[in-house]
């Protein structure tokens, strides 16, 4: 079996990920909860809405988990997979683990339920920020070959620390939407070394918008996540401060280049 | 309604609040008590550039007025979709400006927003989804994606998402459906300032949108699958 985080499926992730035997998974997929949405569409559905949520160990200690599954409708966000995520969430602020890890790979919302999937987004969002408040971490990683976009590139930005690989993706809206919009002029989707440059995991470290850049290796991701278990960041009045002198001085950069 | 009718509506003559490109700002006195603007205007892109004007205005409005309620006058077309913003990291300029609103709220601000024109997905999800509450004008517009775009995505007929649409609010663009889904907590109807000074009064500070999504018959899973996981052995 390979272990490229790459290619591999988000329960060989967590599988190889997390410490050995020890995921357990709440709303598996023998629960059958589907996206009534997708269903009424007439769109396969799949028994966990394309993320698995649970408690497992890392290193020992406990922690909570979800994990998207890119290759269901590209990790987007619908009721049901967003209703998943905020649960886990509060319970993390209930039961207190050591840290919440969530492995990230969505195109953001799922537009078969656009409306749903906008909202739970937003949910997701505020059910982080109040684990930060709280003290506890959020780490994300991002290594799939859907990378994190749309709502999901906000919702990973919320959190305490990012790890990435050169292949993971980590933006807004992608370069085909863009394409769309303004051109190919303004964003040629198939200029892969222009994409790569744009959104890849390597261009996200050198401007500092992931805090680790591993190998496409789920050992890697694994030991990234383990050094990261006690990082806290707290949200005041300094750190957005200092946030926003970084993100003002890009703005100057830009316009001086 | 344009900006300005609505502030004069709510505000009356005078109020000082100003307009620069699509950027909106004031200090205002509602019911005798100071009032805090922030918004946009003109279908606003919110790009890196407007995302930290607006961030910029909620740490200032923490620094000056701690516990000052704050209105955010809500009209975007959703993210800026230029190469270069992707670039400067526009999903972490976004977030900057949620966790802005966020801290405001835990602080003690009242964080309320309003779509006065329209929202959409990336505009929205960093203004008035992160807001204690957020109201609606009914002729207002919100949505992630128009029913023809949506149809080209998902590859289904565009007739089968409209007929659709009418019993299911998941997949239609229309305030009435966030309201529905509990996206929206109200809309704002006739006498505008008793909607304000009531939106004032009763902004829950916990996020209640999926429990009045199943209330509301709009959205029947989210609160349930919740609760499941919080009860699952």
């Amino acid at each position: 079996m390979t272990t490229s985080y790459l290619e591999c499926s988000a329960r060989q992730r967590l599988k190889l990920l997390l410490d050995e035997g020890s995921f357990h998974e709440w709303l598996p997929p023998a629960e059958r909860l589907m996206s009534p949405h997708l269903a009424q569409l007439g769109v396969p559905c799949a028994f966990d809405d394309g993320v698995a949520i649970g408690r497992a160990t890392l290193a020992g200690r406990p922690v909570f988990v979800a994990a998207q599954e890119g290759e269901f409708m590209g990790g987007g966000v619908g009721e049901v997979h967003g209703a998943k995520l905020v649960g886990l969430l509060r319970r993390a602020l209930r039961d207190r683990p050591d840290a919440v890890l969530l492995l990230a790979e969505s195109g953001g919302v799922r537009l078969h339920e656009a409306n749903a999937g906008l909202i739970a987004v937003s949910e997701v969002m505020r059910a982080l920020l109040d684990l930060r408040a709280a003290g506890i971490p959020v780490i994300v990683l991002i290594g799939g070959a859907n990378g994190c976009f749309g709502g999901m590139g906000i919702v990973a930005r919320c959190a305490d620390w990012i790890a990435m690989s050169e292949q993971g993706r980590l933006a807004m809206s992608g370069p085909e939407v863009i394409e769309a919009s303004n051109g190919v002029q303004e964003f040629d989707s198939r200029d892969r070394a222009l994409v790569w440059r744009t959104t890849g995991g390597q261009h996200r470290m050198h401007s500092g918008d992931c805090d680790a850049l591993v190998e496409d290796e789920i050992a890697a991701f694994r030991h990234a996540a383990i050094a990261a278990l006690d990082t806290r960041r707290p949200l005041d009045i300094g750190s957005l401060e200092a946030e926003h002198a970084l993100l003002s001085a890009r703005l100057l950069e830009e316009a001086s280049a | 309604m344009n900006w300005q009718d609505l502030t004069l509506a709510l505000f009356g003559p005078g109020h000082g609040i100003g307009q620069d490109g699509d950027f909106l700002r004031g200090s205002v006195t509602f019911d005798g008590e100071p009032l805090e603007i922030v918004g946009t205007t003109n279908h606003a892109e919110i790009g890196v550039r407007l995302a930290l004007r607006q961030a910029r205005s909620i740490l200032d409005i923490m620094a000056a007025h701690p516990g000052r309620p704050i209105l955010l006058l809500v009209d975007t077309q959703g993210q800026r979709l230029r190469r270069s913003d992707e670039r400067l990291g526009i999903n972490r300029a976004m977030a900057h400006l949620g966790m802005c609103l966020d801290l405001a709220r835990r602080r003690g601000h009242r964080v309320l927003g309003l779509v006065y024109e329209q929202a959409l997905s990336g505009g929205f999800i960093t203004s008035g989804l992160i807001a204690d509450a957020c109201d609606a004008l009914p002729e207002a517009e919100i949505r992630v994606m128009r029913l023809p775009a949506m149809a080209r995505v998902t590859k289904l007929p565009e007739a089968v998402l409209a007929e659709l649409s009418q019993s299911n609010p998941v997949f239609a663009p229309g305030v009435a459906n966030y309201v529905a889904m509990g996206g929206v907590r109200r809309l704002w109807q006739g006498d505008l300032p008793a909607a304000l000074r009531e939106a004032l009064a009763d902004a829950p500070r916990e996020d209640r949108r999926a429990e009045e999504g199943r209330q509301r018959g709009g959205r029947h899973l989210a609160a349930a699958v919740m609760q499941r996981v919080l009860d699952a052995s």
